[in-house]
This record gives structure tokens, C-alpha cells and sequence, in this order.
């Protein structure tokens, strides 16, 4: 485990992007999204949410698929440059993270969506344990944890200690080459390393013990420290504070209860969507700022001398989206509204062994205009459902 | 499956002939720059065909398997990309990735069965690689039915096997129809769907059905009537499309992606579908 005090926690994120590209959470105009550390950025890894999810640093909001000459005569496609160099993206909760597995079903899959698979293969993930969750989360009615978000690492603010633990090798690798800058910098000070090790006891339950002679606290003066096991029980203890926190939030106790794999045949012809669906502007908001909508467009830009065929994020809000030269088979913005809560409450867990493609992050909550989102739709079902006993 | 090197990415393929079926339907022979074909499929499969700048869509690939030289696409103009795909010359080159979807069991299910094939219009051209791939492969299937119909003459995709040699073959019927009676066709005159009831067809067949929507409607409820099993009626689906491997989310009907699961449907599947296509 890596310690660093949270005052030094600019020489951190350029230890690591002296390595490699950092991808965190800056605020820019007064919002805070996911965005590359550079000199001057405004890092926010205190924001709870980013107004759009992380999933722009492996499903980017647009990017090139290949270039194409014009020349009718003498066509030739050029494929564009895989990722094929690692980056960090630091501070991801556990809901965005859950948004990267839902993402990987459908992208990991056969066949194979080489642009993503190189995004993630490349990418390191810093999970960040949530500090504030807000009345608008309910990460828990989905089964994700805020407190253990997951990712190749995870970090979490005590006091005014930050602590990045690695989760898997990958993980372990990127903490020990950022702790070798910091040491070969100096900037060791406040930085402990401490490998942690899976240990099952003798009654076989498993549980997380540290490995006093592995230690690698590390101090300025090049001098080995004991490692602090005051943190562990300090960590443990803010983990189990957010926890409590997190089951008061009045949305987390969300029943999902009739969705998924067990949802009605009649669930697509209930009269309730006309109802659900009016308010809707077909802004398409709710799906930009999904850590889950992976709907996208394929697209021309004419380069003038070529084309460069790019893909784009798309929204199944959107009137012509299904449009075609013969027709449409979704005219009425109610059955864009129906397609898209059924395609993550009933629709994808059909595909995916029953898994939801909702993590629970409640940026729809924040950011419809309408106040339409997920939530209201679940309970609008429920409702109905226990009128009708 | 194809030799791109990513799923996205499409390969170079140049237009070698060009044959005007009807006055908005041309068929595209199309090769790999180097000869021979782009890729190997199966009968129902569908490819992206792509004019750089234009636009990219999915048409199924009109040619047999078994035809080892070339692929074919019948394309109607009926849109930006397809008016585009009409103004071409042979030599000019297009982008093609594929193959994608299911295929019509040509393997498994079909044969030894007798089958009967039922196109209207433009419908014909998905059917047209099932009919040739059996063709090539008569003795595996039972008696072969075609049952065409279009607007007018001049609307009728006359390919040359099917509608002339095909006629002359053992165990093969070719029923041909036209909507409205017209000066110099001697043929029956009558939609699609009151033809095939009037045709006494054998109702233990399994049926191949493609064309317009409302067509469809009509001759699978005459099917029924006539005592056809939805287990054995097949039809192709056809929704708006950008990547042809179920990702970019755009052809689902319910938990199925068209362009993945589909194009070819049995209508006891699209019966679990929910309405919307």
C-alpha cells in the first residue's frame, strides 16, 4: 500500500504523469469531468461525481476509425493507431467502474472491438472510494459497493493521509513505479510502500493480513519506517462510516424486484410508459452522461482529399435514430423513452447472466431537465405492481 | 470471415459488372482488387457496403456461396447512398466489411425438406443466394417452389437462372405474378399472398419469405390458413444499422440484435419478439 500525505498530492499525479498519461477529475468552467493532468489543471479528486462518467478514457465521446482516399478509382483504407500506450485514469467510483464491466460485455465480446480492447489493456484504472455519496446515488440497489469500487487500484482520502492499494497486478506494478519516482524525487517522505497479502487462517476463512517481512516503507533519508498498522484500522473504520452513511441515502433501498430476467412479458405494452414518457425532450442528456449507453454512430468527415470514417457517441432518445430510407420503426418518442429502460433493466440483463446496465451513479437524476430518470420509472412499475394485487 | 483486420474496418472491393434489373434496381458484381472474393458466406448473409463520404448500409449479399469468382449485391435506389451506389461505372472501387448475421439453414434444417420460396419485389435478392446454393446442391433438397411477384414487368428483378433455366428444371415449379393486368404479359396477374392460396402449394414445405412488410403480413396469414407451420416459415429482418455486430445498439428488437441474431428469423422467433419493427 502506498501512503502519501494529501498536500503532496500534485507531486503524486506528476510522478505518475511523468510516466505515463494521467487521466483524472479538473475542473473546467465550473464543471468537473474526467480530463488529462497538465500544468495549470484544477485537479478535483474531492468532486463526487463528474458531470459526464469516466467511460470517455476507454469509449471516447468520438474518435477515428480509419481514413479513406476519395478516389473512386484508387480506393484505400488506412486503419487508424490502436492505444498502444499505457495511461492511468486515477479517481473512477465504484459506480463508473461497474460501468467499465457492463461495457466490457458488450465491447470484450466476440467479435472483439479492437479500439476498446486496446484502451483497456493500456489503461489503468485508480478506483476511488466515495467520501460524500449524495441523495441522488443509489450504487447499492445494483450490488456495487462505494467503499471497495474495484479497478486495478484503489484510493481512498483518510484525514489527510491518501492511500492507493493495489488490487491486482497490474496494479501492483503502476504502485511500485510511481513509489520509485517519488522516491528517486525525494518526495518519499510521507510515502510508505506496504505489500499486502491474501492469507487464508487455519479454521479456512480467508481474510487480508499484512506481511510484516515484506514491508517497503521507504522514508527520505532512505531509512525503512514500520509500516503504520494504525492506518489499517483507520481506513477500515472511515470505510465502515461511508458505509453507514450510504444505507441512510433514501434511493438505495431501490427494489429491482420484477426486472431483469424475471420481468413480465407484458412489461414492453404497459400503458404506464405513455404515461412515464412525457415530460421527455429527447435532449438525449440522460445517455451522455451514462457510464453505461454505449450506443454510438459511424460517421463521414470529409478531409477534402479523404475521408476519415469516425465513430461517435449516439443516443436512442434521438428521433432519427432508427431512421431509415423506408422507414421508422420507433416514431413516437415514447418508444425511444421505453427502448431505452428496457434495454438496461430488461434487455441487456437478458444478455448478460441478469446483470443491469445501471450502476446506480444517479447523473440522470442530476442532469435531466425534465427530472425523468431511472429511479422514477423502477417506482412507477412498483407502484403499479402493488395496485394491482 | 472477413480479412479486416478489425470488425470496423473495410476492405477495398471494385465493381467488375453492373446489371440494370429494373428501373430502380441494379445488381453490383463486386471484386477484391487483386481478383476472386472478398470473403467467404453463407446464403442470407449480409455485408456493409460504403461509398467514402456518402455513407455506409447494410445489403444482403444476393450471390451463392457457391459461386466462387464474385459476390453480388441487388441494390433498389431508394436513399443518398443507394442513389450514389446507381451513378457508379464498373471500376469504381466501394468499401465492403463483412460477412454478417445468421444464415438460412441451408446445413441443417433445410435439407432434404421441399422447399418454397416466396419474394415480392426487391425481396427477391436476399432469397436469390438460398435458391442458387440449393441449385448447386439439388440433391440434398426436396421440390423447389418460387413464387414471385412485383408491381408491373418491368418491376420484376429478372434474374436469368431463376426466372428462365430454373422454370426448365425436375421437381421446380417458377409462379411469377404481376399486381395489375398490362399489355404483353401473358402471365398471372394478382398480389403475392392471394397467388400462393390459389397455387395449392404443399403445406408440409418449409417456406422462405421476403418483401415488403405489408406483403409479408398477408402471406403468412394465408400460410396459417392454408395449415403451414410458423415453425417452418423463415423470414429476413431488416432495421437500420452501423456497426453489424450488435454493439452500436441501433437494430434491437427486444433483447435481439438484427444484425447479429437475424437478419433470418423463423416466425415462431419473431413471435417472442415484442412489436416493434
Amino acid at each position: 500500500m502506498l501512503k502519501i500525505s494529501t498536500d503532496r498530492i500534485n507531486e503524486l499525479m506528476d510522478a505518475i504523469a511523468s510516466k505515463m498519461d494521467l487521466i483524472l477529475p479538473v475542473e473546467n468552467n465550473g464543471q468537473v469531468n474526467f480530463g488529462i493532468y497538465e500544468s495549470g489543471v484544477r485537479v478535483r479528486l474531492d468532486a463526487l461525481k463528474t458531470v459526464k462518467s469516466a467511460k470517455d478514457a476507454f469509449f471516447p465521446q468520438s474518435e477515428t476509425l480509419y481514413s479513406c482516399s476519395k478516389d473512386l478509382k484508387n480506393l484505400s483504407v488506412t486503419p487508424a493507431k490502436l492505444m498502444d500506450r499505457p495511461f492511468a485514469v486515477f479517481g473512477m467510483k465504484g459506480c463508473d467502474i461497474r460501468g467499465l464491466e457492463v461495457l466490457d460485455r458488450v465491447f470484450l465480446s466476440d467479435p472483439v472491438d479492437g479500439f476498446y480492447k486496446a484502451r483497456r489493456e493500456n489503461g489503468i484504472v485508480i478506483g476511488m472510494v466515495c467520501n460524500t455519496p449524495w441523495e441522488s446515488c443509489f450504487c447499492k440497489a445494483f450490488g456495487v459497493d462505494c467503499t471497495e469500487p474495484g479497478g486495478d487500484a484503489t484510493a481512498c482520502v483518510v484525514g489527510d493521509g491518501l492511500f492507493i492499494e493495489a488490487n491486482n497486478e497490474k496494479g501492483k506494478a503502476f504502485l511500485e513505479m510511481i513509489s520509485e519516482v517519488l522516491i528517486s524525487e525525494t518526495l518519499a517522505d510521507n510515502c510508505i510502500m506496504r505489500d499486502t497479502v491474501e492469507t487464508v487462517s487455519k479454521d479456512g476463512t480467508e481474510k487480508t493480513a499484512l506481511e510484516d517481512d515484506k514491508e517497503q516503507s521507504v522514508s527520505k533519508d532512505g531509512t525503512e519506517k514500520t509500516a503504520d498498522a494504525d492506518d489499517m484500522e483507520k481506513l477500515r473504520a472511515h470505510k465502515e462510516s461511508i458505509r453507514r452513511i450510504t444505507e441512510k441515502l433514501p434511493l438505495m433501498s431501490l427494489s429491482l424486484k420484477g426486472w431483469g430476467t424475471e420481468t413480465p412479458k407484458d412489461r414492453f405494452d404497459s400503458p404506464l410508459w405513455e404515461k412515464l414518457y412525457k415530460p421527455c425532450l429527447a435532449c438525449g442528456t440522460c445517455t451522455f452522461v451514462c457510464p453505461t449507453c454505449q450506443c454510438y454512430d459511424i460517421k463521414d468527415h470529409d478531409d477534402g482529399d479523404s475521408v476519415r470514417r469516425y465513430r461517435c457517441w449516439d443516443s436512442c432518445m434521438y428521433s432519427d435514430f432508427t431512421l431509415m430510407a423506408h422507414g421508422n420503426p420507433r416514431t413516437s418518442q415514447m418508444q425511444r423513452f421505453r427502448q431505452r429502460f428496457m434495454h438496461k433493466l430488461v434487455y441487456y440483463p437478458q444478455n448478460n447472466d441478469g446483470i443491469f446496465s445501471c450502476t446506480g451513479c444517479g447523473r440522470c437524476i442530476d442532469k435531466c431537465p425534465q427530472s425523468l430518470n431511472i429511479v422514477k420509472v423502477i417506482k412507477a412499475f412498483e407502484k403499479e405492481g402493488k395496485e394491482n394485487v | 470471415m472477413c480479412k479486416c483486420s478489425d470488425t470496423l474496418i473495410p476492405l477495398p472491393g471494385v465493381i467488375t459488372a453492373i446489371t440494370e434489373e429494373t428501373p430502380d434496381v441494379k445488381t453490383f458484381r463486386i471484386n477484391a482488387p487483386e481478383g476472386g472474393k472478398l470473403f467467404e458466406h453463407m446464403p442470407g448473409q449480409c455485408a456493409m457496403l460504403c461509398v467514402p463520404g456518402v455513407g455506409e448500409a447494410m445489403f444482403s449479399i444476393t450471390s451463392s456461396p457457391t459461386n466462387k469468382e464474385y459476390q453480388e449485391f441487388s441494390i433498389k435506389r431508394c436513399g443518398e447512398l443507394t442513389n450514389c451506389l446507381h451513378g457508379l461505372s464498373v471500376g469504381d472501387m466501394v468499401t465492403v466489411r463483412g460477412p454478417y448475421g445468421n444464415h438460412f439453414p441451408v446445413e441443417s434444417e433445410l435439407k432434404g425438406k421441399d422447399l418454397i420460396f416466396i419474394a415480392g419485389g426487391i425481396g427477391l435478392a436476399p432469397l436469390r443466394s438460398v435458391i442458387n446454393y440449393v441449385a448447386d446442391n439439388r440433391a440434398d433438397y426436396g421440390n423447389v417452389d418460387i413464387v414471385y411477384g412485383s408491381r408491373s414487368m418491368d418491376d420484376l428483378v429478372r434474374y436469368q437462372e431463376i426466372t428462365e433455366e430454373w422454370a426448365k428444371r425436375e421437381r421446380t415449379n417458377v409462379y411469377l405474378t404481376i399486381d395489375r393486368p398490362q399489355d404483353g404479359w401473358n402471365g398471372h396477374v394478382g398480389f403475392v399472398p392471394s397467388y400462393v392460396k390459389e397455387l395449392n402449394l404443399n403445406a408440409a414445405a418449409t417456406v422462405l419469405l421476403c418483401g415488403p412488410p405489408i406483403m409479408i403480413k398477408f402471406v403468412l396469414a394465408g400460410l396459417l390458413e392454408l395449415g403451414f407451420s410458423k415453425e417452418r416459415i423463415y423470414t429476413t429482418l431488416e432495421l437500420r444499422m452501423k456497426c453489424g455486430v450488435g454493439k452500436c445498439g441501433r437494430c434491437n428488437i427486444g433483447s435481439k440484435y438484427v444484425c447479429k441474431d437475424g437478419p433470418v428469423f423463423k416466425f415462431t422467433q419473431i413471435d417472442e419478439l415484442p412489436d416493434e419493427f
